[in-house]
Protein backbone atom coordinates (compact mmCIF):
# COMPACT_ATOMS: atom_id res chain seq x y z
CA UNK A 1 0.00 0.00 0.00
CA UNK A 2 2.61 2.44 0.73
CA UNK A 3 4.32 1.56 -2.53
CA UNK A 4 1.66 3.52 -4.41
CA UNK A 5 0.75 7.09 -4.33
CA UNK A 6 -2.50 6.46 -3.11
CA UNK A 7 -0.95 4.88 -0.25
CA UNK A 8 1.63 7.96 0.19
CA UNK A 9 -1.40 10.44 0.44
CA UNK A 10 -3.01 8.43 3.18
CA UNK A 11 0.39 8.00 4.72
CA UNK A 12 0.84 11.89 4.81
CA UNK A 13 -2.95 13.09 5.48
CA UNK A 14 -2.90 14.14 9.38
CA UNK A 15 -5.17 11.56 11.47
CA UNK A 16 -7.60 14.10 12.06
CA UNK A 17 -8.60 15.17 8.77
CA UNK A 18 -8.35 11.27 7.79
CA UNK A 19 -11.09 10.60 10.79
CA UNK A 20 -13.08 13.64 9.54
CA UNK A 21 -12.90 12.51 6.04
CA UNK A 22 -13.81 8.95 6.73
CA UNK A 23 -17.24 10.12 8.82
CA UNK A 24 -18.34 11.96 5.58
CA UNK A 25 -20.98 9.89 3.47
CA UNK A 26 -19.95 9.35 -0.48
CA UNK A 27 -23.37 12.61 -1.01
CA UNK A 28 -21.13 14.99 1.29
CA UNK A 29 -17.97 14.04 -0.57
CA UNK A 30 -19.22 14.50 -3.70
CA UNK A 31 -20.39 18.05 -3.00
CA UNK A 32 -16.97 18.89 -1.66
CA UNK A 33 -15.55 18.44 -4.94
CA UNK A 34 -18.89 19.51 -6.89
CA UNK A 35 -18.43 22.96 -4.81
CA UNK A 36 -15.42 24.76 -6.47
CA UNK A 37 -17.17 24.73 -10.17
CA UNK A 38 -20.75 25.48 -9.11
CA UNK A 39 -18.81 28.61 -7.27
CA UNK A 40 -17.44 29.76 -10.10
CA UNK A 41 -19.65 28.98 -12.13
CA UNK A 42 -22.25 31.20 -10.03
CA UNK A 43 -19.26 33.85 -9.65
CA UNK A 44 -18.38 34.33 -13.32
CA UNK A 45 -21.98 33.43 -15.51
CA UNK A 46 -25.12 33.67 -12.60
CA UNK A 47 -23.93 36.77 -11.00
CA UNK A 48 -23.17 38.62 -13.75
CA UNK A 49 -26.06 37.74 -15.83
CA UNK A 50 -28.46 38.73 -12.68
CA UNK A 51 -26.47 41.97 -12.32
CA UNK A 52 -27.27 42.48 -16.26
CA UNK A 53 -30.64 41.99 -15.66
CA UNK A 54 -30.57 44.55 -12.76
CA UNK A 55 -28.67 47.05 -14.67
CA UNK A 56 -30.88 46.78 -17.27
CA UNK A 57 -33.51 48.87 -15.69
CA UNK A 58 -31.78 51.40 -15.07
CA UNK A 59 -29.70 54.64 -16.21
CA UNK A 60 -26.62 53.40 -14.93
CA UNK A 61 -23.44 54.64 -16.74
CA UNK A 62 -19.71 52.87 -16.49
CA UNK A 63 -18.02 55.90 -16.95
CA UNK A 64 -19.65 57.54 -14.11
CA UNK A 65 -20.02 55.34 -10.96
CA UNK A 66 -20.37 58.00 -8.85
CA UNK A 67 -23.83 59.45 -10.13
CA UNK A 68 -26.76 58.99 -8.85
CA UNK A 69 -28.36 55.23 -10.59
CA UNK A 70 -32.10 55.69 -11.21
CA UNK A 71 -34.83 53.16 -12.20
CA UNK A 72 -36.13 53.47 -15.30
CA UNK A 73 -38.41 50.47 -15.92
CA UNK A 74 -38.69 49.27 -19.05
CA UNK A 75 -37.58 52.18 -21.01
CA UNK A 76 -34.49 50.97 -21.86
CA UNK A 77 -36.29 47.95 -23.86
CA UNK A 78 -38.48 50.34 -25.24
CA UNK A 79 -36.02 51.86 -26.49
CA UNK A 80 -33.78 49.38 -28.13
CA UNK A 81 -36.93 47.93 -29.89
CA UNK A 82 -38.50 51.01 -31.40
CA UNK A 83 -34.71 52.13 -32.67
CA UNK A 84 -35.04 51.63 -36.71
CA UNK A 85 -30.92 51.17 -36.06
CA UNK A 86 -31.02 48.44 -33.85
CA UNK A 87 -33.84 46.52 -36.38
CA UNK A 88 -30.98 47.24 -39.19
CA UNK A 89 -28.33 45.36 -37.25
CA UNK A 90 -30.80 42.77 -36.54
CA UNK A 91 -31.33 42.14 -40.59
CA UNK A 92 -27.42 42.64 -41.22
CA UNK A 93 -27.12 40.08 -38.23
CA UNK A 94 -29.50 37.90 -39.56
CA UNK A 95 -28.00 37.95 -43.10
CA UNK A 96 -24.52 36.77 -41.72
CA UNK A 97 -25.93 34.38 -39.87
CA UNK A 98 -27.64 32.37 -42.63
CA UNK A 99 -25.70 32.71 -45.65
CA UNK A 100 -22.28 31.54 -43.66
CA UNK A 101 -24.69 28.99 -41.97
CA UNK A 102 -25.54 27.70 -45.49
CA UNK A 103 -22.11 28.37 -47.22
CA UNK A 104 -20.38 26.34 -44.19
CA UNK A 105 -22.36 23.31 -44.26
CA UNK A 106 -22.83 22.90 -47.66
CA UNK A 107 -19.08 23.36 -48.51
CA UNK A 108 -18.46 21.74 -45.13
CA UNK A 109 -19.87 18.78 -46.12
CA UNK A 110 -19.09 18.33 -49.61
CA UNK A 111 -15.29 18.51 -48.58
CA UNK A 112 -15.97 16.13 -45.67
CA UNK A 113 -17.07 13.27 -48.22
CA UNK A 114 -14.78 14.02 -50.65
CA UNK A 115 -11.93 13.38 -47.99
CA UNK A 116 -13.87 10.40 -46.80
CA UNK A 117 -13.05 8.84 -50.01
CA UNK A 118 -9.76 7.89 -49.01
CA UNK A 119 -6.93 8.88 -51.75
CA UNK A 120 -3.40 9.49 -52.05
CA UNK A 121 -2.11 12.30 -49.49
CA UNK A 122 -5.60 12.51 -48.36
CA UNK A 123 -4.28 13.30 -44.63
CA UNK A 124 -2.26 16.34 -46.44
CA UNK A 125 -4.76 17.83 -47.96
CA UNK A 126 -7.13 17.61 -44.54
CA UNK A 127 -4.41 19.21 -42.90
CA UNK A 128 -3.70 22.29 -45.20
CA UNK A 129 -7.88 22.49 -45.40
CA UNK A 130 -8.04 22.72 -41.53
CA UNK A 131 -5.01 25.14 -41.17
CA UNK A 132 -7.19 29.00 -42.02
CA UNK A 133 -8.90 27.25 -38.61
CA UNK A 134 -6.07 28.03 -37.02
CA UNK A 135 -5.64 31.45 -37.19
CA UNK A 136 -6.49 34.16 -35.59
CA UNK A 137 -9.84 36.21 -36.58
CA UNK A 138 -7.50 39.00 -36.08
CA UNK A 139 -5.20 38.14 -38.36
CA UNK A 140 -7.59 36.70 -40.77
CA UNK A 141 -9.59 39.74 -40.93
CA UNK A 142 -6.29 41.88 -41.12
CA UNK A 143 -5.07 39.61 -44.29
CA UNK A 144 -8.25 39.68 -45.96
CA UNK A 145 -8.31 43.51 -46.16
CA UNK A 146 -4.76 43.41 -48.21
CA UNK A 147 -7.05 40.75 -50.58
CA UNK A 148 -9.76 42.91 -50.94
CA UNK A 149 -7.70 45.98 -51.94
CA UNK A 150 -8.84 47.38 -55.25
CA UNK A 151 -5.81 48.12 -56.00
CA UNK A 152 -3.37 45.12 -54.94
CA UNK A 153 -5.83 42.67 -53.83
CA UNK A 154 -5.59 38.90 -54.74
CA UNK A 155 -9.47 38.44 -54.83
CA UNK A 156 -10.40 41.25 -57.36
CA UNK A 157 -7.69 40.21 -59.82
CA UNK A 158 -9.33 36.45 -58.88
CA UNK A 159 -12.76 37.97 -59.84
CA UNK A 160 -11.30 39.59 -63.19
CA UNK A 161 -9.57 36.60 -64.43
CA UNK A 162 -13.01 34.09 -64.13
CA UNK A 163 -15.94 37.08 -64.69
CA UNK A 164 -13.88 39.85 -66.70
CA UNK A 165 -15.19 42.63 -64.51
CA UNK A 166 -11.83 45.13 -63.98
CA UNK A 167 -10.01 44.33 -60.62
CA UNK A 168 -9.99 47.92 -59.92
CA UNK A 169 -13.89 48.61 -60.70
CA UNK A 170 -15.33 47.62 -57.09
CA UNK A 171 -13.98 47.49 -53.40
CA UNK A 172 -15.39 44.14 -51.86
CA UNK A 173 -15.41 46.31 -48.61
CA UNK A 174 -15.75 49.64 -49.47
CA UNK A 175 -19.35 49.50 -50.92
CA UNK A 176 -22.60 49.28 -49.22
CA UNK A 177 -24.24 46.11 -51.62
CA UNK A 178 -20.64 44.54 -51.50
CA UNK A 179 -19.59 44.51 -47.80
CA UNK A 180 -22.12 42.33 -46.86
CA UNK A 181 -21.05 39.25 -48.98
CA UNK A 182 -17.03 40.29 -48.08
CA UNK A 183 -17.45 39.45 -44.29
CA UNK A 184 -19.89 36.00 -45.71
CA UNK A 185 -17.11 35.31 -47.60
CA UNK A 186 -14.31 35.63 -45.08
CA UNK A 187 -16.29 33.93 -42.37
CA UNK A 188 -16.79 30.93 -45.05
CA UNK A 189 -13.17 30.95 -45.67
CA UNK A 190 -11.89 30.41 -42.11
CA UNK A 191 -14.55 28.37 -40.10
CA UNK A 192 -15.78 25.93 -42.97
CA UNK A 193 -12.79 23.63 -41.99
CA UNK A 194 -14.96 23.19 -38.65
CA UNK A 195 -17.86 21.81 -39.99
CA UNK A 196 -16.25 19.93 -42.55
CA UNK A 197 -14.13 18.33 -39.41
CA UNK A 198 -17.80 17.37 -37.38
CA UNK A 199 -18.96 16.10 -40.82
CA UNK A 200 -16.10 13.85 -41.54
CA UNK A 201 -16.78 12.36 -37.52
CA UNK A 202 -19.78 11.54 -38.69
CA UNK A 203 -19.45 9.46 -42.06
CA UNK A 204 -16.85 8.20 -40.20
CA UNK A 205 -18.88 6.85 -37.46
CA UNK A 206 -20.96 4.74 -40.31
CA UNK A 207 -20.42 1.21 -40.76
CA UNK A 208 -19.27 -0.24 -43.88
CA UNK A 209 -21.36 -2.82 -43.55
CA UNK A 210 -24.74 -1.18 -43.94
CA UNK A 211 -23.59 0.31 -47.19
CA UNK A 212 -22.74 -3.14 -47.88
CA UNK A 213 -25.80 -4.81 -47.26
CA UNK A 214 -27.57 -1.62 -49.28
CA UNK A 215 -25.61 -3.28 -52.57
CA UNK A 216 -26.52 -6.22 -51.49
CA UNK A 217 -30.31 -4.62 -51.88
CA UNK A 218 -29.08 -3.08 -55.30
CA UNK A 219 -29.80 0.79 -53.83
CA UNK A 220 -28.12 3.12 -56.50
CA UNK A 221 -25.30 5.43 -55.00
CA UNK A 222 -28.10 8.25 -54.83
CA UNK A 223 -30.55 6.50 -52.75
CA UNK A 224 -27.38 5.38 -50.30
CA UNK A 225 -26.46 9.10 -50.10
CA UNK A 226 -30.05 10.43 -49.11
CA UNK A 227 -31.29 7.18 -46.89
CA UNK A 228 -28.03 6.21 -45.17
CA UNK A 229 -25.58 9.14 -45.14
CA UNK A 230 -27.26 12.09 -44.89
CA UNK A 231 -29.62 10.54 -41.99
CA UNK A 232 -26.62 9.31 -40.29
CA UNK A 233 -24.54 12.23 -40.35
CA UNK A 234 -27.30 14.94 -39.76
CA UNK A 235 -27.05 14.71 -35.68
CA UNK A 236 -23.73 16.05 -36.26
CA UNK A 237 -24.81 18.58 -39.18
CA UNK A 238 -27.10 19.96 -36.52
CA UNK A 239 -24.59 20.19 -34.09
CA UNK A 240 -22.30 22.23 -36.27
CA UNK A 241 -25.02 24.29 -37.56
CA UNK A 242 -25.31 25.17 -33.64
CA UNK A 243 -22.02 25.62 -32.71
CA UNK A 244 -21.60 27.75 -36.02
CA UNK A 245 -24.41 29.68 -35.47
CA UNK A 246 -24.09 29.97 -31.43
CA UNK A 247 -19.96 31.96 -32.62
CA UNK A 248 -21.50 33.44 -35.71
CA UNK A 249 -24.41 35.29 -33.71
CA UNK A 250 -21.86 37.00 -31.13
CA UNK A 251 -19.49 37.36 -34.25
CA UNK A 252 -16.97 40.14 -33.26
CA UNK A 253 -13.29 40.52 -34.02
CA UNK A 254 -13.46 39.39 -37.72
CA UNK A 255 -16.03 42.26 -39.07
CA UNK A 256 -14.01 44.64 -36.69
CA UNK A 257 -11.08 44.20 -38.14
CA UNK A 258 -12.32 44.02 -41.94
CA UNK A 259 -14.83 46.55 -42.44
CA UNK A 260 -15.36 48.12 -38.91
CA UNK A 261 -18.87 47.86 -39.49
CA UNK A 262 -18.76 49.93 -42.54
CA UNK A 263 -19.37 51.17 -45.01
CA UNK A 264 -22.48 53.33 -43.35
CA UNK A 265 -24.03 50.70 -40.90
CA UNK A 266 -24.27 47.81 -43.50
CA UNK A 267 -21.74 45.39 -41.36
CA UNK A 268 -22.64 46.55 -37.95
CA UNK A 269 -23.54 43.48 -36.40
CA UNK A 270 -25.49 43.16 -32.99
CA UNK A 271 -22.27 42.54 -30.84
CA UNK A 272 -20.45 45.33 -32.61
CA UNK A 273 -23.67 47.66 -32.27
CA UNK A 274 -23.94 46.24 -28.65
CA UNK A 275 -19.52 47.18 -27.74
CA UNK A 276 -20.50 50.58 -28.77
CA UNK A 277 -23.08 51.02 -26.78
CA UNK A 278 -21.25 49.39 -23.80
CA UNK A 279 -17.88 51.22 -24.85
CA UNK A 280 -17.79 54.06 -26.65
CA UNK A 281 -21.20 55.51 -25.68
CA UNK A 282 -20.97 54.58 -21.28
CA UNK A 283 -24.63 53.40 -21.87
CA UNK A 284 -24.38 50.83 -19.55
CA UNK A 285 -27.79 50.18 -18.35
CA UNK A 286 -28.96 50.05 -22.30
CA UNK A 287 -26.15 48.02 -23.70
CA UNK A 288 -26.75 45.98 -20.57
CA UNK A 289 -30.85 46.00 -21.93
CA UNK A 290 -29.57 44.86 -25.37
CA UNK A 291 -27.09 42.02 -24.18
CA UNK A 292 -30.48 41.06 -22.36
CA UNK A 293 -32.87 40.52 -25.86
CA UNK A 294 -29.48 38.95 -27.37
CA UNK A 295 -29.00 36.66 -24.42
CA UNK A 296 -33.11 35.80 -24.88
CA UNK A 297 -32.78 34.74 -28.90
CA UNK A 298 -29.79 32.79 -28.50
CA UNK A 299 -31.33 30.63 -25.02
CA UNK A 300 -34.79 30.57 -27.13
CA UNK A 301 -32.96 29.39 -30.54
CA UNK A 302 -30.43 26.93 -28.40
CA UNK A 303 -33.08 25.43 -26.56
CA UNK A 304 -35.64 24.57 -30.11
CA UNK A 305 -32.57 23.58 -31.66
CA UNK A 306 -31.54 21.14 -28.72
CA UNK A 307 -34.87 19.90 -28.66
CA UNK A 308 -34.81 18.84 -32.34
CA UNK A 309 -31.02 17.46 -32.29
CA UNK A 310 -32.29 14.93 -29.78
CA UNK A 311 -35.39 13.82 -31.60
CA UNK A 312 -32.98 13.41 -34.51
CA UNK A 313 -30.48 11.30 -32.21
CA UNK A 314 -33.41 9.54 -31.33
CA UNK A 315 -34.23 8.22 -34.52
CA UNK B 1 -54.73 17.30 -34.02
CA UNK B 2 -57.38 15.95 -31.09
CA UNK B 3 -54.22 14.23 -30.01
CA UNK B 4 -52.53 17.76 -29.79
CA UNK B 5 -55.38 19.03 -28.12
CA UNK B 6 -56.17 16.82 -25.59
CA UNK B 7 -52.37 16.59 -24.90
CA UNK B 8 -52.81 20.58 -24.41
CA UNK B 9 -55.38 19.98 -21.77
CA UNK B 10 -53.76 17.25 -20.08
CA UNK B 11 -50.28 19.52 -19.67
CA UNK B 12 -48.38 17.10 -21.48
CA UNK B 13 -44.57 18.08 -22.76
CA UNK B 14 -44.95 17.31 -26.42
CA UNK B 15 -47.57 19.43 -27.85
CA UNK B 16 -46.94 22.48 -25.05
CA UNK B 17 -43.00 22.00 -26.00
CA UNK B 18 -44.41 22.76 -29.54
CA UNK B 19 -46.45 25.79 -28.61
CA UNK B 20 -43.57 27.50 -27.19
CA UNK B 21 -41.00 26.45 -30.24
CA UNK B 22 -43.50 27.96 -32.32
CA UNK B 23 -43.80 31.39 -29.95
CA UNK B 24 -39.55 31.17 -29.95
CA UNK B 25 -39.50 30.47 -33.78
CA UNK B 26 -41.82 33.63 -34.78
CA UNK B 27 -40.65 35.68 -33.00
CA UNK B 28 -36.97 35.16 -33.87
CA UNK B 29 -38.37 35.71 -37.28
CA UNK B 30 -40.01 39.06 -35.93
CA UNK B 31 -37.07 40.63 -34.67
CA UNK B 32 -34.72 39.64 -37.84
CA UNK B 33 -37.70 40.56 -40.92
CA UNK B 34 -36.85 43.80 -42.95
CA UNK B 35 -40.61 44.32 -43.41
CA UNK B 36 -42.51 45.58 -40.23
CA UNK B 37 -40.83 47.72 -37.81
CA UNK B 38 -43.97 46.83 -35.39
CA UNK B 39 -42.91 42.86 -35.74
CA UNK B 40 -39.82 44.41 -34.57
CA UNK B 41 -41.42 45.91 -31.37
CA UNK B 42 -43.52 42.81 -29.94
CA UNK B 43 -41.02 40.25 -31.15
CA UNK B 44 -39.02 40.32 -27.90
CA UNK B 45 -42.40 39.92 -25.89
CA UNK B 46 -42.85 36.54 -28.06
CA UNK B 47 -39.38 35.49 -27.72
CA UNK B 48 -39.55 36.23 -23.67
CA UNK B 49 -42.83 34.57 -23.41
CA UNK B 50 -41.82 30.92 -26.04
CA UNK B 51 -38.26 30.82 -23.76
CA UNK B 52 -39.88 31.05 -20.53
CA UNK B 53 -42.96 28.82 -21.45
CA UNK B 54 -40.36 26.21 -23.15
CA UNK B 55 -38.27 25.98 -19.39
CA UNK B 56 -40.92 25.59 -17.76
CA UNK B 57 -43.40 23.03 -20.11
CA UNK B 58 -40.02 21.21 -20.19
CA UNK B 59 -41.01 19.92 -16.82
CA UNK B 60 -43.99 18.26 -17.50
CA UNK B 61 -45.02 14.49 -18.03
CA UNK B 62 -44.47 13.23 -21.46
CA UNK B 63 -47.50 11.75 -23.36
CA UNK B 64 -47.26 8.15 -22.92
Amino acid sequence: MTDTAMGRVAEATPPGVARRIRGLSDRAIAWIFVAPTIFLLLAVNIFPLIWTIRLSFTNFRANRPNAEVESVGLRNYQRILTDADVWATMQATAHFLFWTLFFQVLLGFALAWLINRKFRHSDLWTTIIVLPMMLSPAVVGNFWTFLYQPQIGLFNYAVEFLTGVPATSFSMIGEVSLAPWAIVIVDTWMWTPFVMLICLAGLRSIPESIYEAAECDRASPWRQFWTITVPMVLPFLMLAVLFRGIENFKMFDLVVQLTGGGPGNTTTLTSIDLKREAFEKWRTGYSSAYAIVLFVTVFGLASIYVKALNKVKER
Amino acid sequence: MTRFLSGLARLRRGPWEMVASIAIGLGVVMLMQPFFLAAFTWSFLVLLTGTVLFIVVSHFPEDR
